[in-house]
């Protein structure tokens, strides 16, 4: 059995009420982090545990708390990015809806350790009935003295909010978030600044991804130098991975990072394998914007070794042969999935939500679900398949916000993976 | 004062200016055209970009180069930058591709439209663009909207630089202009057709780069460069009164602002200037009104025509 750290009391009945999480030693991080450490203490701490954003991007967390501008008398807020839309990633929602206690609990650490006196939780618009539960777990919080002025006697402040956005997967992305929550109309803004310097408000703030802030409590229990030592090489801790596509235990598991792709689809305790005794054709291993892989580059790197679950291993080979972890959503394939189908549905979703403020994403991403729509309908031809992978290079780093990248690489790689399956012929009726 | 180098030609500029800034200081071939960015209108910039430039140095304390392309409309420059335009193959292929998109669903439809001839797209398209079209789509359509009494919105040619959007929000103070829906499903409104009712309205007419916004007083009057623009002035009581006038013999068939060579106004006009002031006495004339921009109308047509009679 391996080494549960976020998922370690969720079966529990009533986790999310108060009294159990307290009873099982919730909040006991806050109580130890409050009267025994300083602020630096905890950020050297989680330094220490090589912790990374959890989001996507996996960059280092402390590294990340530490570019702040901490000045006294100057606001700052943490904003707990809980907009969670990429498809095939659904592990914050499973997260926040059965132990809500736990995130409130990584929040107040956060906050503590880079000063901030007021957050945000920017939840997913369609998340609303997870926001009632973390709205009531931020209320027993207020009612035992966890929030609020003064917390437990010490001189830290801190207020939560709760902020649905109105469904859009633009407001994921950082600034995006950032005028969503101001009022505005969710256009990622240009960068430098960075929010660090220049965020909410216009005043410096931090923005991490819920599972990356539910380890905290963790780190500050048992040392960061103790979480260091989970997982494999600068891939530290677990993970919680979403699966789903074609096997036969689709759902959220926390796996120790460094788990072999092969174990984690085919052993019982994690996917069971491929349902119905079918072959895997190929996987996405990090949510709808990774680039897809085929089997025999998912089981094994392009040098043999076998492909693990972490930052490093998955990355192997770059995107020529490699892909990314990612926010962790493992989409499994089977050997009847049509792979131009399935891109037709990740590039319409990226038409539907580009926000459409800079030309090659707001152009690009509709010319390519056009194309592909086309290919499908079996009128494509070869031109048709080029033309597709130049207009996937010319947004690919060419737009304000990683939008673009996010539609580009899927289209990219299956065509470089796949590309016989595009010259689909027209079905005979 | 920070140095930065672009296209091997130094120049010296302030510190926090951004890259396009500091290439209009020197002038010329090596500006990046900017299609979004509008100098008089704070936070444009960074969409359309047609400004991508190579960054091979980042500064003298970091030499790294950036790894990206950058829009130059944005980026402050750092002391010893160095930045490559159109000495950078990458960035000519660069702005090639986002000329495609940006003609990707505009009609070309410039045989019937009032900004041919004075169109910043038509310009970046010519210098930059190819001639033959990949697509074989059909193109997003809209339908055309007043609004108000003097200006026609035409959605279909929209290129979404903002600005208009931003010219709304910053000089005018009753706001009910912006972009409405997202991705290419965007278009640029006043939700339940509101009427711009503002003096400075008529501005957004000036920023845009495309034939999206009209005047509707000059409409379908005469081709640009069949006008003879000429600098004039009125003591106008809202607003500077400094404006063209583009006359056709004797007839003033459209006012605007007196724009620069990057096609950004010196200063904004109130409507009464531009819409209602249409006499000759109206106005004094100062003088012609060279157009220093690389289109139909800089071939300083009217020019040729005085001095070689109409078949020059």
């Amino acid at each position: 059995m391996s080494i549960k750290i976020l998922f370690e009391n969720i079966d529990v009945d009533g986790i999310d009420s108060f009294e159990v999480y307290r009873k099982l030693g919730g909040y006991n991080s806050v109580e130890k982090a409050l009267k025994n450490m300083s602020p630096e203490d905890i950020v050297e701490e989680v330094k220490k545990s090589g912790l990374r954003g959890r989001g996507g991007a996996g960059f280092p967390t402390g590294m990340k708390w530490s570019f702040i501008d901490k000045a006294p008398g100057k606001s700052h807020y943490l904003i707990y990015n809980a907009d969670e839309s990429e498809p095939g990633t659904f592990k914050d929602r499973h997260l926040m809806q059965y132990n809500p206690h736990l995130l409130i609990e990584g929040l107040i650490l956060s906050c503590y350790a880079i000063r901030s006196n007021t957050s945000y939780i920017y939840i997913r618009g369609e998340l609303m009935y997870v926001m009632r539960i973390l709205e009531k777990a931020i209320e027993e919080a207020y009612a035992n003295g966890f929030l609020g002025k003064n917390i437990l006697g010490t001189d830290f402040s801190l207020d939560i909010y709760c902020h649905p956005g109105a469904a859009a997967y633009i407001c994921g992305e950082e600034t995006g978030l950032i005028e969503s929550l101001e009022g505005k109309r969710g256009n990622p803004r240009l960068k430098p600044p960075f929010p660090a310097l220049n965020g909410l408000f216009g005043f410096p703030t931090i923005i991490n991804n819920v599972e990356t802030l539910a380890t905290v409590p963790w780190i500050i229990n048992n040392g960061g130098e103790q979480y260091a030592k989970i997982g494999i090489g600068k891939s530290t801790g677990t993970k919680l991975i979403s699966a789903c596509g074609h096997i036969n235990k689709p759902g959220v598991y926390e796996i120790e990072l460094g788990l072999s792709v092969e174990e984690f689809i085919y052993s019982d305790e994690y996917c069971g394998g491929i349902k119905n005794g079918k072959k895997l054709k190929a996987v996405v291993a990090g949510g709808s914007s990774v680039p897809i892989l085929p089997a025999e580059l998912i089981l094994k790197t392009a040098k043999g070794e076998p492909r693990l679950l972490s930052y490093e291993s998955l990355s192997e080979g770059g995107f020529e042969t490699g892909t990314m972890l990612g926010s962790g959503g493992f989409i499994v394939m089977d050997e009847d999935t049509s792979i131009v189908k399935n891109l037709l549905t990740f590039t319409r979703f990226y038409r539907h939500e580009s926000c459409g403020q800079c030309s090659p994403c707001r152009e690009g991403t509709a010319w390519m679900e056009k194309i592909l729509n086309r290919i499908v309908e079996g009128k494509g031809n070869e031109k048709d398949i080029d033309l597709l992978m130049d207009i996937a290079n010319n947004i690919e780093g060419n737009t304000i916000c990683p939008l673009g990248d996010a539609a580009a690489w899927p289209v990219q790689s299956a065509i470089k993976h796949f590309r016989d399956e595009f010259l689909i012929k027209p079905e005979i009726v | 004062m920070v140095k930065v180098t672009i296209d091997n030609i130094d120049v010296e500029v302030e510190e926090g200016t951004t890259i396009l800034n500091a290439a209009r200081k020197i002038g010329g071939k090596i500006v990046p055209p900017a299609m979004c960015y509008y100098s008089k209108l704070a936070g444009s910039g960074g969409k359309c970009r047609t400004c991508l430039v190579k960054v091979t140095q980042g500064s003298d304390k970091d030499p790294r180069p950036m790894p990206k392309l950058v829009a130059s409309c944005s980026t402050p420059v750092q002391n010893g930058m160095i930045v490559q335009n159109i000495t950078s193959p990458e960035v000519l292929e660069t702005r090639k591709a986002i000329v495609e998109f940006l003609l990707l669903n505009h009609p070309l439809d410039c045989p019937v439209c009032d900004q041919a001839g004075e169109c910043d797209l038509q310009d970046l398209s010519y210098n930059h663009g190819s001639s033959l079209t990949r697509t074989e789509e059909p193109r997003r359509t809209f339908e055309m909207i007043d609004v108000g009494s003097k200006i026609k919105l035409h959605m279909n040619r929209c290129i979404l630089c903002y600005r208009c959007v931003y010219t709304a929000d910053q000089i005018t103070d009753k706001r009910v202009h912006g972009v409405l829906e997202r991705g290419d499903r965007c278009e640029i409104g006043t939700y339940i057709k509101n009427v711009i009712d503002n003096d400075f309205s008529g501005n957004i007419i000036d920023v845009c780069p495309v034939g999206a916004l009209t005047d509707m007083t000059f409409r379908f009057k005469s081709r640009v460069w069949f006008t003879n623009p000429y600098d004039a002035h009125r003591a106008c009581p809202k607003c500077s009164g400094k404006v063209v006038i583009w006359l056709s013999g004797n007839k003033i068939l459209r006012v605007t602002g007196r724009k620069d060579e990057y096609g950004e106004v010196e200063e904004f006009i109130c409507n009464e200037c531009r819409f209602d002031k249409k006499e000759m006495s109206d106005w004094i004339v100062e003088k012609p009104r060279k157009i220093k921009r690389n289109s139909v109308i800089s071939q300083n047509h009217y020019e040729l025509i005085n001095k070689y009679g109409s078949h020059g």
